[in-house]
């Protein structure tokens, strides 16, 4: 019982949804019927068009999170481990982030067209300001006690930062990284929509232009299901990384 | 740093009695810019010798302890230990208030945190599991440190002290965070830890009953001088409430409350 209870609801709008369309009083222009969005689905899939843009969207959402991510946490650790690394960058980064890497778009379609460097460029920026906070913060707030501990206990430096400092940021790090996921799809839906000659928005768009608001619906979907996905599993590596925490060992 | 070396003979079951080593104090002084904190420190303990440092908080107690550990380096003076002027440090282990665990390690890895020269893993889970048999959690070895309580968590540190063999134990107020009846267990187990194994063991502590209760020696520590000396001469196992030690109690006490 207490599984089915969050479903109700849904199901009710669905229902709702589908015998409004049935009766004619929600225009299909407006917004098709589930069943109408089931079929366009099963359209696309069976013509591979679908696989194609789902592919190169998701390469082009994890190539700009490796990238904007991999450099936000190396910035992040050398600045939580040197002063004089964090006296140099921090400041400056801090006061670039406070522009918001969307309004970048017009800059950035001037710099680059409307290549795949665009839509890598704009996600790894907006992907980098929160991974590099979070890393930060979680080298910063590592337990100095633990740190002498280890000292005291003849742990060389590369211990000290692998059995200490890393496992001591990894639950600041996590909460980054799933920030920085939200991002990324938000960040990729944009520059596709605005720009772009494939992927799921250029998939969006395209149908915009014949009409097709069933299949519009459908990569609106597929945008909300890959969020979800990329979600579940960093939530699951974090379950499993952070097992050690009471705070992440029920559930 | 040889001795060490020979003391983690692989050898299974060797006890190791009589591992103690002698600590020298010359002059040693320690200031932190302006502030001095200890003038001039002239000690020297026996090998094996049970030592307690008694004095108000801020008195450089743990400023002296951390010298000890290698954790700081005295601004003057000479520290030996064993006769050594070096090399010396992973003769010495230290405890401290907290347990100070690794909360992302089980607690078997956590003792095996006291191994510091990397050695084949059986032989380092075999020397963990039997420290922590030991300090009496055998069967623990698989559990996260937060699922313990402050008494057995203080008790895997101590694990985690012990399973090197260390020549010197030194406890900064190892029991200050316990409740009484968990510290009396603790006390017990730290005394009959240091009859089997023979390490030298230097506790500080702000409460006096419990440094008659287990030292050999109590210092006093004053304005960074050693105040007083006091040997406690009862036999163990003491009892509580002993007259003898009620005595000497009140002396310190007195000394400690002067000014
Ligand atoms: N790292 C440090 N820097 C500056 N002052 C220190 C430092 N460590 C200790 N002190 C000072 O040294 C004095 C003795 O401290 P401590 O040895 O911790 O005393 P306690 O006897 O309470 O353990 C205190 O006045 C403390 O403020
Ligand atoms: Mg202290």
């Amino acid at each position: 019982m207490k599984r089915v209870l969050p479903w109700i609801v849904p199901a009710g709008i669905l229902l709702v949804w589908q015998a409004l369309s049935q009766f004619g009083l929600l225009s299909g222009q407006v917004m098709p019927a589930p069943t109408a969005v089931a079929e366009a689905f099963w359209r696309v899939t069976r013509s591979g068009e679908l696989w194609r843009d789902i592919e190169i969207s998701t390469w082009r959402a994890f190539a700009g999170f490796a990238i904007g991510g991999g450099i936000g946490f190396a910035l992040g650790m050398l600045n939580g481990l040197s002063r004089l690394s964090e006296k140099l960058t921090d400041s400056t980064l801090q006061m670039v982030r406070n522009i918001p890497h969307l309004a970048l778009i017009p800059l950035v379609i001037l710099w680059f067209g409307i290549g795949e460097e665009a839509k890598l460029f704009l996600v790894a920026l907006g992907v980098f300001f929160p991974i590099y906070v979070n890393t930060l913060h979680g080298v910063r707030s590592v337990d100095r006690q633990l740190l002498e501990m280890g000292r005291a206990y003849g742990m060389s430096e590369r211990a000290i930062f692998w059995r200490v400092v890393f496992p001591g940021a990894l639950p600041s790090i996590f909460v980054g990284v799933r920030y920085g996921l939200g991002i990324m799809w938000l960040t990729l839906i944009v520059a596709e929509t605005i720009s772009a000659s494939s992927g799921i928005g250029f998939m969006a768009m395209n149908a915009r232009e014949f009409m097709m608001v069933d299949v519009v619906v459908v990569s609106i979907l597929i945008y909300a299901a890959l969020g979800k996905i990329a979600d579940s599993v960093a939530r699951l590596l974090e379950r499993t990384c952070l097992a050690w925490n009471p705070v992440y060992a029920e559930v | 740093m040889n001795v060490s070396v020979l003391d983690h003979t692989p050898d299974t079951n060797v006890r190791f009695s009589s591992v103690g080593a002698a600590v020298s104090l010359r002059g040693v002084t320690k200031a932190f810019g302006q502030q001095k904190v200890l003038h001039g420190i002239d000690l020297g303990i026996p090998a094996g010798q049970f030592v307690a440092i008694v004095g108000r908080s801020g008195c450089g107690k743990s400023t002296l302890l951390r010298l000890l550990a290698g954790l700081d380096q005295p601004t003057g003076g000479r520290i030996e230990i064993d006769g050594l002027e070096t090399g010396w440090r992973e003769r010495v282990r230290l405890m401290f208030q907290e347990p100070r665990l690794l909360p992302w390690q089980r607690v078997a890895a956590n003792v095996e945190v006291g191994l510091t020269h990397a050695r084949d893993g059986n032989d380092r889970r075999r020397q963990a599991i039997e420290a922590i048999e030991q300090v009496g959690l055998s069967g623990r070895e698989k559990e996260w440190p937060s699922i313990l309580s402050g008494g057995q968590k203080q008790r895997v540190a101590l694990a985690r002290a012990l399973v090197s063999h260390p020549g010197i134990l030194a406890f900064d107020e190892p029991l200050g965070a316990l409740d009484a009846l968990t510290r009396i267990e603790m006390q017990t187990l730290i005394e009959q830890v240091w009859l089997d194994k023979g390490f030298t063991a230097i506790v500080v502590t702000h409460d006096v009953t419990e440094a008659v209760a287990l030292a050999d020696r109590i210092l006093l520590l004053d304005a960074g001088r050693v105040a007083m000396d006091v040997t406690v001469d009862l036999p163990r196992p003491r009892r509580r409430g002993d007259p003898a030690a009620a005595a000497i109690e009140g002396r310190i006490l007195e000394r400690l409350l002067e000014r």
